[in-house]
């Protein structure tokens, strides 16, 4: 292990110099002293289950031990007005927690989400939330993968975009498009327009494993132009009913 | 001294390079089941995930022996590995080639058989 350090140094050094660099050029200001006092929170209240310096599990073991989603890449995906109003009043994102397989238990017909497991998350008063939300957008690794991708400003229809999602894609079978319509295994995409950044849609849907190795959405090889497709959907996806 | 630090610097150049490889790290096909199949197949296996309410085609029953000894281990293995869409199945059936590699994709056909109690045709 001791054989890594210098390398996985250099590589920390190099990361943060793009980091720097992209965040200069796209972020809106945040004050330094609110960065380090929402870094002295993330460090204080939310490492237990957070990791925030990253790598993501590469084994089973460690993918199952994980209290939290990762978050050493939360200010490439996530965006900041979305942090800063979940962090205060939080609302479940994954319908069966983390580590899904821990939430359920078999049920009359299907396997359901064992509702008594899950527990609410921590809520931060509003000035807490701005100076986490700041320092969260700094933690930007994998900016190499967000530097890949392009997203062309683009609409699709509900109709279309649903069918792409569902019937040629069959990415419904994981994931929520309304509070009641679709999987469970992961994350709710009913509000994904509001949470998260489209070229980091882009990227996880054309590779969830340059994310996350071990995580349990497949690769299914989506081409460019039905990505393109999928990020218009989902980033008009921004809460409501209808499917 | 320097020639010693670059030589080191390769080494973990190269434990970086083949250490996060997917072939790496073989994990049992029990472990795999539960962590990539049991959402639509379910924690026992019977096609009962937690995925299935919404879904217009239900994941296959892996301890139905019956239909599960009517294919054969070159099915179960292409399925796996390239998805429903591979044997004219359904799109809802994923690919997961980029997430188990062969020797674990092998081990997984394997462990199908032993939920189902078949073998390749025979019940
Ligand atoms: C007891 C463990 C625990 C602690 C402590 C905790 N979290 Fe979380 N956090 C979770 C879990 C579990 C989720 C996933 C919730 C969901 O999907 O609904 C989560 C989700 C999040 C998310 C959304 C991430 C995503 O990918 O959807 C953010 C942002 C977050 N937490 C920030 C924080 C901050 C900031 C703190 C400290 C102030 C903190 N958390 C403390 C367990 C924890
Ligand atoms: C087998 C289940 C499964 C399938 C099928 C699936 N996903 Fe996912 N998806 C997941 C999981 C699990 C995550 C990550 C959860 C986490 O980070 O905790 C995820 C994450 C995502 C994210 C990022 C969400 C976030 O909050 O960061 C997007 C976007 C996404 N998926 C889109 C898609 C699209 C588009 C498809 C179809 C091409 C698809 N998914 C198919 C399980 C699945
Ligand atoms: C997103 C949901 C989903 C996940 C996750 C999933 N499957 Fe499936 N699987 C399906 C569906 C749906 C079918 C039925 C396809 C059909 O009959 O058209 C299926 C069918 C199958 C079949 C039967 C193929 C045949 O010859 O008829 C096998 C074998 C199989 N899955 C294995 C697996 C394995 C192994 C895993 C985990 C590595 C897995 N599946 C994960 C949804 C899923």
């Amino acid at each position: 292990m001791n054989l890594l350090k210098p390398f996985a140094l250099w590589k920390g050094i190099a990361g943060a110099a793009v980091a720097v660099g992209i965040l200069a050029l796209a972020a809106p200001p945040s004050r330094a002293g609110d960065v380090s006092a929402g870094m002295g929170i993330l460090k204080n209240s939310c490492v237990s289950c957070h990791n925030l310096t990253g790598p993501a599990p590469t084994t089973l073991k460690a993918l199952w031990a994980r209290k939290g989603p990762d978050l050493f890449y939360a200010g490439n995906e996530f965006r900041k007005s979305w942090l800063i109003s979940w962090l205060q009043k939080p609302v479940r994102v994954r319908p069966a927690g983390e580590f899904y397989a821990d939430h359920i238990k078999p049920g009359p017909v299907h396997d359901v989400v064992d509702e008594s497991t899950l527990k609410p998350h921590m809520a931060l008063s509003k000035e807490d939330a701005v100076k986490v939300a700041d320092a969260l957008m700094t933690l930007r690794a994998h900016s190499d993968l967000i530097a890949r991708e392009h997203v062309a400003p683009g609409t699709i229809s509900k109709t279309m975009g649903k069918m792409v999602f569902g019937k040629f894609l069959g990415c419904i079978a994981c994931h929520r498009i309304a509070p009641d319509y679709g999987g469970l295994s992961g994350p709710e995409l009913y509000t994904a327009g509001s949470r998260l950044q489209p070229a980091f849609m882009a990227s996880y849907i054309r590779s969830p494993q340059a994310w996350d190795p071990k995580i349990w959405m497949p690769n299914k090889h989506v081409n460019d132009a039905r990505i393109q497709q999928l990020v218009h959907y989902l980033q008009s996806m921004k809460g409501g009913n209808q499917p | 001294m320097k020639f010693l630090k670059n030589v080191l610097l390769l080494a973990a150049g190269l434990c970086l390079m083949f250490g996060s490889a997917k072939g790496a790290m073989a994990a049992s096909a029990k472990d795999n089941y539960r962590t990539y199949c049991a959402q639509c197949h379910g924690m026992q296996g019977n096609g009962q995930g937690i995925n299935v309410r919404d879904m217009d085609v239900q994941p296959r029953n892996h301890t139905d022996a019956v239909y599960m000894g009517s294919r054969s281990d070159h099915d179960l293995l292409t399925a796996d590995k390239k998805g429903g869409l591979a044997i004219n199945k359904s799109v809802l059936m994923p690919p997961w080639g980029d997430t188990l590699n062969d020797q674990e994709l092998h081990a997984m056909v394997q462990y199908l058989r032993k939920l189902c109690h078949c073998q390749e045709g025979k019940q």
